[in-house]
């Protein structure tokens, strides 16, 4: 392939990607992300081709293996073009039937289509399904409709006339200003505004300037880094080159988590495309400007996803927080200026740059521009990626979009922000999400993680939990982050086992405090929010667990009995048969008891009590009733 | 280098560019304590004491005095209740550690610090990093440094490397602020005979 060499070039190019592309012929697209790969797709994938082969279709049917559709728990997911018929949770024994109705035939197959749990109607195509209906995918869209590893298909799309079109026709202050116009705001972490950071690197003085893009992903369950990359790679190098252009670097940095094989090859196979098609190396688009790109495997913990450990891990050292005050963007990676920017907000700025800040500020709030993505996760009825505007309520995202709580439970709190984030509570889920919205209620964007916390969650254990996991990634190199947080864990622990005192909350602050205002980096910083945010509105929690010793949530496994109300038991045997632990006394047409002793408190009686009877209970705060006396035990006929 | 002009407790103190807000307070001869500084490393920001606040009224933040370079018209303060409150706490961390380590009795007593206000952990290293650093930086040796991170992190002895030149400098000792150091050393001398 000779390189692209102009603009002129690059639009004949497209336009005859276009033209060979033939609108009605089938195409069946199926989405190949890891998350997918894991549910079978790669299966499905060979099934399909073998198929295809099979019954002779090779010539008329194509197919087209995406990066991930965000709705993975439905995966893998199938749909059939044009039409765009969807099928979800394929099996490779789907395929045949796949090929020879929908393909061949275009006759839809019921039992395949996602079924609205409201209504109970059947849904033909992805975009009506309520899941998909209310997102707005900006960033996340072409993950549903190109081959990540084909360039061609990024170009058929658009791809690189943002690119083509600033270099060619804009000024890199131009470009630079446009960014700034957008109040594009970072999507990694900490909101900052990316204009105004690459406004900073491009006036600092320095041999050679860098653009990083983080790839680290270290939240827990967070995964929309992973699916651009995977699934849209071209759109990040894009948004990466435009960075380049406006502040005047020529070598560029992504560093990877080793967690990511997928992303890695698609990311390498997208830098060698777009190489050889002349949008990255040398003398890009003929205009003679030049840009590389270099990939990093960062094998390190959480923490190598702070900006200053992550320009020493890419140094080649060990990936610790610096402890300067010069900001990165004026000396960073090599003491040169360097602007590090979140994947998501890299993809976002093809999108300003084709589109124009004004078409970007429409959508969002006043102090959040464009959309988000969230992974949403938890009790929640549809679990998967969600990009929506910003402003977007909580509401909308958790009942309309993500079907709300399942099992018929309530709702109590939202955990966002990744570990170092806050729970926010039922009485504000009206709060529009944004970035300055969300940590006025004690939370924060982070990278756009979001928990759902149903009834059954003891929110003083949330607390323990993310404060456990921050504990163990901390670097160790400062006093109120390692030692703070040490003792913060220890007394979290002590009060969901039933050993808190009084006097734990102010010494809790205390440590707060001192982490928040005294920290080395970011993490020990925010790592306080979990308990913080948590105790704001859930305060009530931890008095029940200090001074009554009692979870609330009947979670806390030191803190709760089960109990077998003997007016309610039958005497089946279910529990007993079940039991792990051979802590049920009791035989046939007795009732049943617990042995306390002997109870591990695992909850198998609990689930194993049929409903009808629901005999079995879990008591907290209260002293276990003393058993009914043996000779008592016999059950009469039923009352 | 030229001169700089700031305010560091009320007082206007002269510094030359370069230095730490810490330094030129030393120059000044106002005391701020501190852990893991040392005059001859590079500065660490490990131990978080030196910490001190700039500016003032609602725009104050608290920044380590160890790393943060003077600037001209600066208004620094070092002890307030919200300092004197946090550095108490980062005390009583360490007395968690190191209960009877003199320089840690001797910032308690000055901050009030309560020597059991948290429960006791095994190890009496502070993690102030000096003897690392020295060893690298000053010896550049790299005989002990810092194995793995977060609440397990501690200095280890590089065998290969102390058998050939731990026994005749030591010069690391001293600069221990507990007696981690030398159990650590010992230990390692124990395991490796
Ligand atoms: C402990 C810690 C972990 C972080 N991990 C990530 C990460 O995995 N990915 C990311 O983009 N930003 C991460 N950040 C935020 C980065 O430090 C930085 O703010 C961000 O990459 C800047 O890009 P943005 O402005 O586009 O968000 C992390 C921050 C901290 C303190
Ligand atoms: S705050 Fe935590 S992670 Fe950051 S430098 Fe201090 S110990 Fe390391
Ligand atoms: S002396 Fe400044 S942080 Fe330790």
């Amino acid at each position: 392939m000779a390189k692209i060499n102009s603009p002129v070039e690059l639009e004949e190019f497209r336009k005859a990607i276009l033209n060979r592309r033939d609108p009605d012929k089938s195409c069946i697209t199926l989405c190949s992300g890891s998350a997918c790969n894991a549910s079978g797709s790669a299966a499905v994938a060979r099934c399909l081709e073998e198929e295809i082969e099979k019954q002779g279709l090779s010539e008329s049917v194509e197919i087209r293996k995406t990066g991930c559709h965000g709705f993975c728990e439905r995966g893998p997911i199938i749909v059939n073009n044009p039409g765009g018929v969807c099928y979800l949770q394929i099996q490779p024994e789907d395929v045949p039937e796949i090929i020879s109705e929908t393909a061949k035939e275009k006759r839809v197959i019921d039992r395949l289509l996602y079924t609205d749990p409201e209504s109970g109607e059947k849904i033909t195509h992805e975009g009506d399904i309520p899941f998909y209906k209310n997102q707005q995918r900006m960033v996340f869209g072409p993950n549903l409709s190109i081959d990540p590893k084909s360039i061609d298909d990024y170009l058929a799309i658009d791809g690189y006339a943002a690119l083509s079109k600033a270099l060619t026709g804009m000024s890199d202050i131009e470009v630079l200003e446009e960014v700034k116009k957008s109040n594009l705001r970072g999507r990694g972490g900490g909101g900052f505004p990316a204009g105004q950071k690459w406004e900073g690197s491009r006036n600092a003085a320095g041999e050679a300037k860098y653009v990083i893009v983080n790839a680290d992903e270290g939240d827990p369950g967070a995964y929309m880094d992973r699916a651009i990359l995977e699934g849209n790679p071209h759109s990040i190098l894009e948004g990466l080159t435009l960075g380049a252009y406006a502040i005047g670097a020529h070598e560029g940095y992504v560093y990877v988590r080793q967690e990511y094989p997928l992303a890695v090859e698609n990311l390498l196979l997208a830098i060698e495309k777009a190489e050889e098609y002349g949008f990255l190396g040398k003398n890009i688009l003929g205009t003679g400007f030049d840009f590389k790109v270099i990939v990093h495997q960062g094998a390190g913990a959480f923490v190598c996803g702070e900006s200053t450990a992550l320009m020493t891990a890419l140094e080649g050292r060990v990936g610790e927080p610096r402890p300067k005050y010069v900001r990165s963007n004026i000396k960073g990676l090599w003491n040169q200026p360097s602007v590090l920017n979140n994947v998501e907000t890299w993809a976002n700025v093809p999108l300003i740059i084709n589109k124009g800040a004004d078409w970007f500020t429409q959508f969002g709030t006043e102090g959040s521009k464009g959309t988000k993505i969230f992974s949403l996760v938890g009790k929640i009825t549809n679990t998967g990626l969600v990009e929506v505007p910003m402003g977007t309520t909580l509401k909308d995202i958790i009942y309309k979009i993500g079907g709300g709580i399942p099992g018929g439970k309530k709702f109590k709190a939202v955990q966002t922000g990744g570990p170092s984030g806050g729970c926010i509570p039922e009485n504000l889920l009206d709060l529009e999400v944004g970035f300055d919205e969300l940590t006025k209620a004690g939370s924060m964007m982070g990278s756009g993680g979001m928990i759902v916390l149903d009834e059954d969650t003891c929110m003083v254990d949330v607390a323990r939990y993310f404060i456990e996991f921050l504990t163990d990634e901390s670097c160790g190199k400062c006093t109120p982050c390692r030692e703070g947080l040490r003792q913060m864990l220890r007394i979290l622990t002590n009060i969901t086992e039933g050993r808190g005192q009084e006097g734990d909350l102010e010494l809790l602050e205390t440590l707060a405090e001192t982490a928040t205002e005294a920290a080395l980096c970011a993490l020990g910083k925010s790592a306080p929010n979990p308990f913080l945010s948590t105790l704001r509105y859930f305060r009530d929690e931890y008095v029940a667990h200090i001074e009554e010793k009692r979870c609330p949530a009947l979670s806390c496994k030191e803190l709760i009995n089960f109990y077998i109300d003997p007016e309610k038991c039958r005497g089946c045997g279910s529990c007993l048969r079940k039991c792990p632990a051979d802590a049920i006394i009791g035989g046939k047409k007795l009732i049943h008891i617990v042995d306390q002793d002997k109870c591990t408190k695992c909850g198998t009686c609990f689930d194993a009590c049929p409903d009808k009877f629901a005999a079995v209970t879990k008591l907290s705060g209260v002293p276990v009733p003393a058993a009914v006396p043996e000779e008592e035990r016999t059950i009469k006929k039923s009352k | 280098m030229s001169e700089i002009l700031l305010e560091i407790d009320g007082q206007k103190v002269k510094a030359k560019t370069g230095m730490t807000v810490l330094e030129a307070a030393k120059a000044a001869g106002i005391r701020i304590p501190t852990l893991c500084y040392h005059e001859k490393l590079e500065p660490y920001g490990g131990c978080r004491l030196c910490i001190v606040e700039l500016g003032a009224g609602e725009r104050k933040k608290i920044v380590v005095s160890c790393v943060y370079l003077a600037e001209e018209g600066l208004v620094v303060t070092t002890r307030s209740e919200k300092i004197d409150r946090i550095r108490r706490t980062i005390i009583e961390l360490y007395l968690a550690h190191a209960p009877d380590a003199f320089e840690l009795l001797e910032l308690a007593k000055e901050y009030g610090a309560d020597r059991d206000r948290f429960a006791k952990e095994a190890s009496f290293c502070v993690h102030c990093g000096l003897c690392v650093r020295y060893c690298a930086e000053v010896k550049k040796k790299f005989a002990v440094g810092f194995v793995d991170r977060g609440t397990r992190k501690e200095i280890s002895f590089v065998p290969e490397i102390a058998a050939e030149e731990c026994w005749d400098c030591k010069e690391c000792f001293p600069l221990c602020p507990t007696e981690a150091l030398q159990a650590a050393f010992v230990l390692m001398r124990a395991l490796s005979l």
